[in-house]
């Protein structure tokens, strides 16, 4: 630990700190605009000016200048004061005075600054600059006048997204931020830049003219549109969400999320099931909740319970799972499947270790990895922040990574093994097996739908000889990940929401293996051999499985409803209700709990809490809120199971990364999005 | 005989290319003479003799370039290291180097044979000036005759392996700095980064480096052949040697001429370049270093020795000795509302106080020129140079700043004046207010 002194007292810290670093460590506050954690420094702004002794007779940059031992610090001098209001009078010359019309406005650094350190007027007379607007997608809105050329945005679509899209042309006050070509910027993470902007030149594009930011309820909770379970703030004002922010969560988001998570949002207040719906000669007519139950229970009971089913979707919470299995189980129904897309994972054997379905480096120890191969995930798409990870620890040169799929542009270079099992064999004469072989923390990714499939059993076994002999789980270190995309899907995996035994598994299911089919927010399937199936759907939005419903029972979307989520990690957290639900609907475990009285098997918890209670009860897994589970070895080669690979390629289940969920489905915002990716050229030349 | 240096000291002998430029030429002038004795001292040796002569950087700063040199890390360890020449002459006023990369072209390139051996370098880049297209054509001319004499490249006479390369850039103003000119050499944006770290530690693609002036490396050979002492007994104590100077503007006969530092301006003026126009008395001002250093008046340059610390102590510079001279005739205020623009045209935009003060100092200039500004506006001009001065990132904000302080600190009667007539000439007088609507 070194020593040096901020106005005067003396502070401890580590070598390598910057002044900034230091004199925040003081408690000292320094403004800036362009400096940012996570981003290279630029050091161009010139905000955070401070006095340095010993050094020139002049204020330095703090962001940039590496503190030393026996330094003086001052950042209140008269010279630090003048420096703070020489530079913010500079950006605000030709900065517009828009405030009352700015969406920043409210929540804008340069605004905060101005009030702290700037010196209240202008003595500047002459025009003030304007600059052309740009078209940079579906997600970012530009008002370049205000821009004030930090360049976070460059530096963070470069950096962090991968994608060098971004940059400024042009020299002194003609220097504009700019996509070149006036092309979007093809980041699942372009949203970032919006928050990043400390002045309103980006904005949210699909929230603009939206709200004023003071007039908005802030709820903190957890996102669902992946398995990550980014930590997220969701604004709202009245029963409207209007936007989802991230929050900081080094182990999961850092401060990122995807536009997915970010905008799906104004999907909540469309498509929505506000009413108990009942198929009436072909005809789905709204009716009393009383008249919905009525006529499922009845279904039940009439029903073999060999022939009865249930398939769990991917925003299911695990109250509403565990409600969903004791109701079953207690009616003697095995055929559950949390699984839609036939992942062969899960605790199929009562000796299956948990493990085997986590992805257990965890997220930020994945950037301890020193080799990763990726089988069958296009991870950009399926968990776009693992993979910003990745290219991050790639950056800095610290892991060499592997393919096996498609070979997809995932932001930084790997070496492409092949697209099929196939390759699992080429693996041995690949020159990438010696970098496995002397990594010291090897990784595997695998992607879910590598999984399903008849064969999946087979390839999982695969996957786990290569782990097996590549050391990729040992003492102190386990490298094998499974890479889930739905956010429900290791809570239902914990909790057993799978067919055991000779019970149907979702793809039997779905193919006329049973009579009356209860679908919990299942809408990735297909639908098409449903037509002699008696349908149920329990969930909020109106698509593909309310279409193919004989009776619809409406539940709530992921902000209104509090709810228990476990990440792909299988570290447990809690959702927060921020709304209530629309019209009539109703959290789904109270569904399934009301339910359970109509078939005269009530189920013996009639509040959230008692229900957890049970849950935790009987699946220990859930008694730990916000703790990722210790990395702990298993025996990696007794999971799968021998036999027949086809020679299909390996390729991902999600064709478009905005359209995965039905909430993003009747997302205005990610229906642009989509366009703009598939056509790009057309969304330009408006 | 005028002016002081002799025509045996002087090290340009071809500067107004009446001679062969080639190496036949170069070596009859004394060239590549016992450059492998230079060599076999030993790089300690070099350094050492470099530091003596007294040498101070010739691209405008005027940092002892053997103290610079010794800043390299003493061993290559496990990145190599490099020269950079900056040839990127864009100073306005400014035409030493492309003399000498036009007609002494192998003084450079022996200058930068010995300074790479003296830090370890193989590699020399010389980033060229975008206009600078004739001298790249004969410096690229001069490499190969330097290569096929076998005096550079592998296995060269002199047994210190060595490559020379030109890089020509694209004719920014900034790409002068030297960290720009490193970012633009590697092919991004010339930017100038931030300092620390500086070159000498991590320069030309994460490298050490040093970045000498053209000048400053032209010079090594002659200095190390002739010896320390030759070289330092030109000029006055702590500014020695002889200097390229460039004299431009109101003078009758405007020209280059290689100098002893610290001659009397008013000998340079008359010995060299006919005298002011009009005769001495004619004079008004001068701007001693090239466009970035404030102007002195006549005043000031009576017994005037043009030196580094002479004019640092006037609150000038000398700068690239670029000298340019003002009569009577000038007005002053327009010469340096050019300035302004031209480094409103040339910044980077990288840092605010740069990006957005040049523009600002350059509109109130424009208004000064007309006379249409309120009297107060010159200290609120003069505060604004201050706010940018010091501020930035590189220099260029204390280059766009320092003309307008020398305007203001000597002849702000002037802009008062101006403004005054221009007050006087309108009958409805509604102030700047008006202009600015």
């Amino acid at each position: 630990m070194a020593k040096a002194k901020v106005n005067g007292v003396e502070v401890e810290f580590d070598p390598g700190m910057t002044v900034l670093q230091v004199a925040e460590l003081a408690g000292e506050e320094i403004p800036r605009f362009c400096y940012h954690e996570r981003l290279s420094i630029a050091g161009n702004c010139r905000m955070c000016l401070v006095e340095v002794k010993p050094g020139p007779p002049k204020p330095q940059a703090s962001c940039a200048l590496p503190a030393a031992e026996g330094q003086e610090i001052f950042t209140n001098t008269p010279m630090v004061k003048k420096a703070r209001e020489g530079v913010m009078e500079f950006l605000l010359i030709n900065h517009p005075l828009d405030c009352p019309i700015c969406d920043q406005g409210g929540e804008c650094d340069l605004q905060d600054q101005s009030v702290a350190y700037g010196k209240g007027s202008s003595r500047y007379d002459e025009n003030k600059r304007a600059v052309e607007e740009k078209n940079l997608g579906p997600t970012i809105k530009t008002f370049m006048t205000r821009c004030i050329q930090c360049t976070r945005c460059v530096r963070f679509t470069t950096e962090v997204a991968g994608v060098t899209e971004m940059g400024m042309i042009s020299r002194g006050e003609n220097a504009e931020i700019t996509s070149y070509l006036e092309q979007s910027v093809s980041s699942e993470l372009s949203g970032n830049v919006n928050d990043l902007c400390p002045v309103g030149a980006l904005t949210h594009r699909p929230w603009s003219f939206n709200y004023r930011p003071w007039e908005l309820t802030k709820t903190e909770t957890i996102d669902v549109h992946d398995a990550l379970g980014a930590h997220i703030r969701i604004d709202n004002r009245g029963p409207a969400v209007l936007r989802a922010l991230p929050r900081l969560k080094e182990e999961i988001n850092e401060e990122w999320l995807t536009d997915k998570s970010r905008y799906a949002v104004d999907g909540l207040s469309r498509q929505r099931l506000d009413k108990p719906f009942v198929r009436k000669g072909g005809k789905l007519v709204a009716v009393s909740w009383d008249e919905a139950l009525s006529t499922v229970a009845g279904k039940i009971k009439a029903t073999d319970t060999s022939r009865i089913g249930v398939i769990a979707g991917d925003l299911i919470d695990a109250e509403a799972m565990k409600a969903t299995k004791d109701l079953f189980y207690g009616l003697g129904v095995t055929n559950l499947d949390c699984r839609q897309e036939g992942a062969k994972i899960g605790p199929v054997t009562q000796s299956t270790p948990r493990e085997s379905w986590l992805f257990n480096t965890g997220i930020a120890g994945l950037e301890e990895a020193d080799a990763i191969l990726l089988i069958g995930t296009d991870l950009r798409a399926e968990a776009s922040l693992i993979n910003a990870r990745i290219r991050k620890s790639w950056l800095k040169g610290k892991v060499q990574v592997a393919v096996i799929g498609q070979p997809v542009d995932l932001t930084y270079d790997y070496a492409h093994i092949g697209a099929g099992p196939k390759a699992l064999k080429d693996l041995k004469k690949h020159a990438f097996r010696d970098v496995l072989k002397n990594a010291q923390k090897p990784a595997i990714l695998v992607g879910t739908n590598v999984l399903s499939g008849a064969d999946g059993a087979a390839i999982l076994k695969e996957i786990a000889i290569i782990a097996d002999d590549y050391d990729v789980v040992k003492d102190g270190w386990n490298g094998f990940n499974i890479v889930h995309t739905a956010a429900s899907r290791v809570a239902g995996l914990d909790l057993g929401f799978v067919p055991v035994g000779e019970a149907q598994d979702a793809t039997a299911m779905l193919n006329g293996g049973v009579d009356l089919l209860v679908l919990l927010g299942a809408d990735e399937i297909d639908t098409r051999n449903l037509d002699k199936t008696f349908v149920v759907y329990i969930g909020s939005h109106g698509d593909a499985g309310a279409a193919a419903a004989d009776v619809i029972l409406p539940g709530a979307a992921y902000t209104e409803k509090s709810g228990i989520y476990t990440n792909l990690e299988g570290r447990v957290q809690i959702a927060e209700r921020c709304v209530f639900p629309k019209g009539e609907a109703k959290e789904d475990w109270a569904i399934i709990r009301a339910l359970s009285g109509y078939v005269g098997h009530t189920l013996p918890y009639d509040n959230l809490n008692a229900l957890r209670e049970k849950l935790i009860t009987d699946h220990p897994v859930f008694g730990r809120i916000d703790v990722r589970p210790a990395p702990k070895a298993f025996d990696v080669k007794a999971i799968g199971a021998k036999g027949e690979i086809s020679d299909r390629p390996f390729v991902s289940h999600i064709t478009d990364f905005y359209l995965t969920n039905p909430i993003a489905r009747a997302s205005v915002a990610m229906a642009e999005c989509s366009a703009a990716r598939k056509a790009p050229l057309s969304v330009a030349a408006e | 005989m005028v002016g002081i240096l002799e025509d045996k000291d002087r090290i340009f002998t071809n500067l107004y290319g009446f001679h062969d430029w080639g190496l036949e030429g170069a070596k009859q002038r004394g060239c590549w003479n016992a450059t492998k004795d230079i060599l076999s001292y030993g790089a300690e040796w070099i350094i050492t003799n470099v530091k003596n002569s007294g040498l101070r950087g010739r691209g405008g700063a005027g940092f002892s370039t053997g103290l610079k040199w010794s800043f390299m890390p003493k061993e290559v360890k496990d990145r190599p290291h490099y020269l950079v020449v900056n040839a990127d002459e864009s100073e306005p006023g400014t035409c030493k180097d492309r003399e000498i990369m036009r007609h002494d072209p192998h003084l450079l390139i022996e200058g930068c044979l010995i300074a790479s051996f003296a830090m370890q370098a193989h590699a020399c880049y010389i980033y060229l000036r975008g206009e600078y297209v004739q001298e790249r054509e004969r410096m690229e001319a001069a490499v190969k005759q330097a290569y096929e004499a076998k005096l550079i490249g592998k296995n060269n006479i002199h047994g210190w392996d060595f490559d020379v390369y030109i890089h020509h850039g694209a004719g920014a103003y900034i790409c002068g700095e030297e960290t720009a000119l490193l970012e633009s050499l590697e092919g991004k944006k010339g930017q100038p980064r931030l300092k620390p770290p500086f070159p000498a530690g991590s320069g030309l693609y994460g490298c050490p480096t040093t970045v000498n002036n053209v000048e400053s490396i032209a010079v090594v050979g002659t200095i190390l052949r002739r010896g320390a002492a030759w070289f330092a007994s030109f000029g006055a104590p702590n500014n020695t040697g002889t200097k390229l100077f460039c004299v431009s503007g109101h003078v009758n006969k405007p020209c280059n001429i290689e100098e002893a530092m610290s001659i009397p301006f008013r000998q340079l003026i008359e010995d060299h370049c006919g005298g002011i126009r009009g005769g001495w008395d004619n004079l008004k001002a001068v701007i001693p270093g090239g466009s970035s250093v404030p102007m002195i008046t006549a005043e000031q340059c009576e017994n005037l020795p043009m030196d580094f610390d002479t004019l640092r102590n006037l609150k000038s510079g000398l700068g690239t000795a670029a000298v340019i001279v003002m009569d009577k005739s000038t007005d002053l205020i327009r010469a340096i509302a050019r300035l302004s623009y031209f480094y409103k045209h040339e910044s980077c935009g990288q840092c605010t106080p740069c990006r957005e003060g040049t523009g600002w100092m350059w509109r109130v200039m424009e208004r000064m020129v007309k006379g249409d500004a309120d009297p107060s506006e010159i200290d609120t001009l003069l505060e604004v140079t201050t706010q940018i001065e010091g501020h930035t990132i590189c220099a260029l904000g204390d280059a766009a700043a320092w003309p307008i302080q020398g305007l203001i600190r000597h002849f702000r009667p002037e802009i008062e004046e101006r403004i005054a007539l221009y007050r006087s000439r309108k009958s409805n007088f509604a102030g700047h207010t008006m202009a600015a609507e």
